[in-house]
């Protein structure tokens, strides 16, 4: 499993940690070029955290984080850096930066990071908002727009430097069903159009089976992970109740996810 | 409408009862609770201490029942009491009988026990004893200074490459951040200044007077303002006004998640939010300190002038011959000095800034207090260094 040759986002043997309370243990998932990878589990399991392990923010108690052969973690800090520009996040709240408009936002990146010149990035920046469906809310500021909107925005954000790696929090929390189905489409369609590798945490279940074609389980019991793989298969055939009764919305009743406990 | 239902609700409306919890036994060493009243939230409610020490009482109880026929209304009091009740039945081994209860109640009480505590869950109130929260609180404060060096150093590190031209920001947040920390800031220190030399003069003026030396006043004032009190004023009120405002942004971008995403775009939050803050404040301070000397010198003239018959021309000769310029270059030097602690106080604070609204507050109190702090301290330090190099 662990090292094929088109692995983009390898894990090893990660252990989480708040100081000594460890959130989660041994972890080893490997995520493949352009996969739509779900990272899911019950509230409160450390999906999160996972997430911050992985685009930089945290840094593991134990274990590694790969980018293809090479160590985040391990990296020198301008090797970091250069590592973590080839990603885009989306943060849950959409994360943008208030102070500035729509445009700004998306444009700040691209001017830091690119040589184009002004009219190209304003260019540049028209057209991913224009992307997610936000054309002619360049000069808007965050505060201005609907929290649905934020999020468009935060992507368009995300992939304003065309990065190879898209990272998903929780995409569609607080957005009404047919936004958030919108926003799955627009997953699917980056993950072709773009061929980005795509990691989504999340436990909106309609979104798993949509988008999803490989996944990690983490259990807040025993604070690993209990399953990986397609989370249809997962659904039907895991031989974890506690995955299936999860992926299956309780339908399985308390029985089976008792059991296991 | 109101007027037609409102008395109409009163009449309904039962005379609330007093709730009573009695006791009663029945065969087979059943303890039976009988309720009645109104069990609604509030005081004087009967407690599961009361079932307690009955049961201590009684001591051969085997199960417990209850009886509501002659309970009125309820609510989670009612709930309360009987969570409580079916704890105590649980520690002391004896199966309680729901069935005398109404539906709702046994239903919501089943709800409340359905999901089980979790293991470790709940904090345990493990209260330190002093030895342990002064050793807490020490080791806090060490690691506190601790940070606030490192902060220091890495602020530093970027204002250099800021200096050999590598450091990232954008020039429109500079010249906001001036803006708002320097323009925007002239009515405050106006007014504050303008009142400080009017204090000092009055203050002056009734001691000089004794000797017929209300001339002096000038020079008081003058020296006053230039060496200490308009510098330490402006920087007072720039760690009151823009001090606690960086922490509160900084605070606010952290609990928005808007420094991670700077970070994992490979953005320096040190470069990027607080190089700006610190360079605008280095760049205002200096140009507030001059403001503020020259205002203060204007509320003490219009005291020397319009209170103790000195002439304008007068005022302003004594002025100029008793204020050096070493006076004022000391005050501009340490205003600039203060600039930069009052950004780091606030800037510091608010990076520190917890993930919550109530962490905002804290980081801009923090931040204020912090950087008065600092300032005073700096003070004596400037007091001290400048009487021993005699400038």
């Amino acid at each position: 499993m662990a090292d094929t040759p088109e692995a983009h986002i390898t894990v090893r043997n990660l252990d989480m940690a708040y100081g000594t309370f460890v959130i989660q243990h041994d972890l080893n998932f490997t995520i493949r070029h352009g996969d739509i990878f779900i990272i899911m589990g019950g509230s409160g399991c450390g999906k999160s955290t996972l997430l911050k392990h992985l685009v930089g923010l945290m840094a593991p108690a134990r274990g590694e984080v790969l980018f293809g052969k090479q160590d985040l973690w391990k990296a020198a800090p301008d090797e970091q850096e250069r590592l973590m520009r080839r990603f885009g996040i989306l943060y849950q709240s959409g994360a943008l930066w208030s102070s500035m408009t729509l445009a700004e936002n998306v444009a700040l990146p691209l001017g830091e990071f690119t040589d184009l010149g002004r009219a190209e990035i304003e260019e540049v920046a028209s057209l991913k908002l224009a992307l997610v469906g936000l054309a002619g809310f360049e000069d808007f500021y965050p505060s201005e727009i609907s929290g649905g909107m934020r999020k468009r925005a935060g992507l368009a954000r995300a992939m304003a430097l065309d990065p190879e790696i898209l990272f998903f929090d929780e995409p569609s929390a607080g957005l009404d069903p047919i936004s958030s189905r919108m926003l799955d489409d627009l997953i699917l369609e980056l993950r072709d159009s773009l061929g980005a590798t795509i990691a989504v945490v999340t436990h909106e279940l309609a979104s798993i089976f949509a988008i999803g074609n490989n996944s990690v389980f983490l259990d807040a019991d025993t604070k690993t992970m209990i399953a990986q793989g397609d989370p249809k298969q997962l659904r039907d055939h895991c031989p974890d109740p506690k995955v299936r009764n999860f992926l299956s919305r309780g339908a399985l009743g308390e029985e089976a996810a008792g059991a296991k406990a | 409408m109101a007027q037609l239902t409102a008395p109409a609700a009163t009449s309904v409306t039962p005379v609330p009862r007093e709730p009573k919890l009695d006791f009663g036994q029945r065969d087979g060493g059943v303890l039976l609770l009988g309720l009645a009243g109104d069990w609604k939230l509030r005081a004087g409610l009967p407690t599961p201490k009361d079932v307690a020490k009955r049961l201590e009482g009684a001591g051969s109880a085997r199960r417990v029942a209850f009886d509501a026929t002659q309970l009125g209304a309820w609510d989670s009091g009612l709930l309360a009491f009987l969570v409580g009740v079916q704890d105590l039945c649980k520690t002391r081994n004896i199966p309680i009988d729901p069935a005398g209860l109404p539906e709702g109640a046994r239903r919501l009480l089943k709800l409340a026990t359905a999901v089980p505590e979790r293991a470790g869950a709940r904090r345990t109130a493990e209260r330190p004893d002093f030895l342990t929260l002064v050793g807490n609180e020490s080791l806090a404060l060490w690691r506190s200074g601790g940070q606030m060096l490192e902060f220091l150093g890495e602020a530093l590190g970027s204002f250099g490459r800021m200096l050999v031209g590598r450091a990232r920001f954008r020039r429109s947040d500079l010249m906001d951040i001036i803006f708002e920390c320097g323009a925007a800031a002239l009515p405050i220190v106006t007014l504050i200044s303008f009142l400080v030399g009017l204090i000092l003069a009055f203050v002056g003026a009734v001691q000089l007077q004794q000797f017929g030396a209300q001339i002096y006043v000038a020079n008081l004032v003058g020296i006053a303002m230039a060496r200490e009190m308009g510098a330490l004023m402006t920087a007072i009120i720039m760690s009151g006004r823009t001090g606690a405002a960086f922490a509160a942004q900084l605070g606010t971008m952290q609990v928005n998640e808007e420094i991670d995403a700077l970070t994992t775009f490979g953005l320096s939050s040190m470069e990027f939010l607080v190089l700006p803050r610190m360079l605008a404040l280095i760049l205002m301070m200096p140009l507030l300190c001059v403001y503020a000397d020259l205002m203060g010198i204007l509320g003490g003239a219009i005291v020397g002038v319009g209170m103790m018959g000195l002439s304008v021309p007068e005022y302003v000769h004594q002025t100029v011959n008793g204020v050096g310029l070493a006076d004022f270059a000391v005050g501009i030097a340490k205003s600039s000095v203060f600039g930069v602690l009052v950004a780091v106080a606030g800037c510091l604070r608010g990076i520190q800034c917890g993930r919550s609204a109530s962490a905002v507050g804290l980081a801009a109190t923090s931040a204020v207090v912090t950087g008065i702090v600092f300032i005073i301290v700096t003070d004596g330090i400037f007091a001290v260094l400048t009487n021993v190099l005699g400038i």
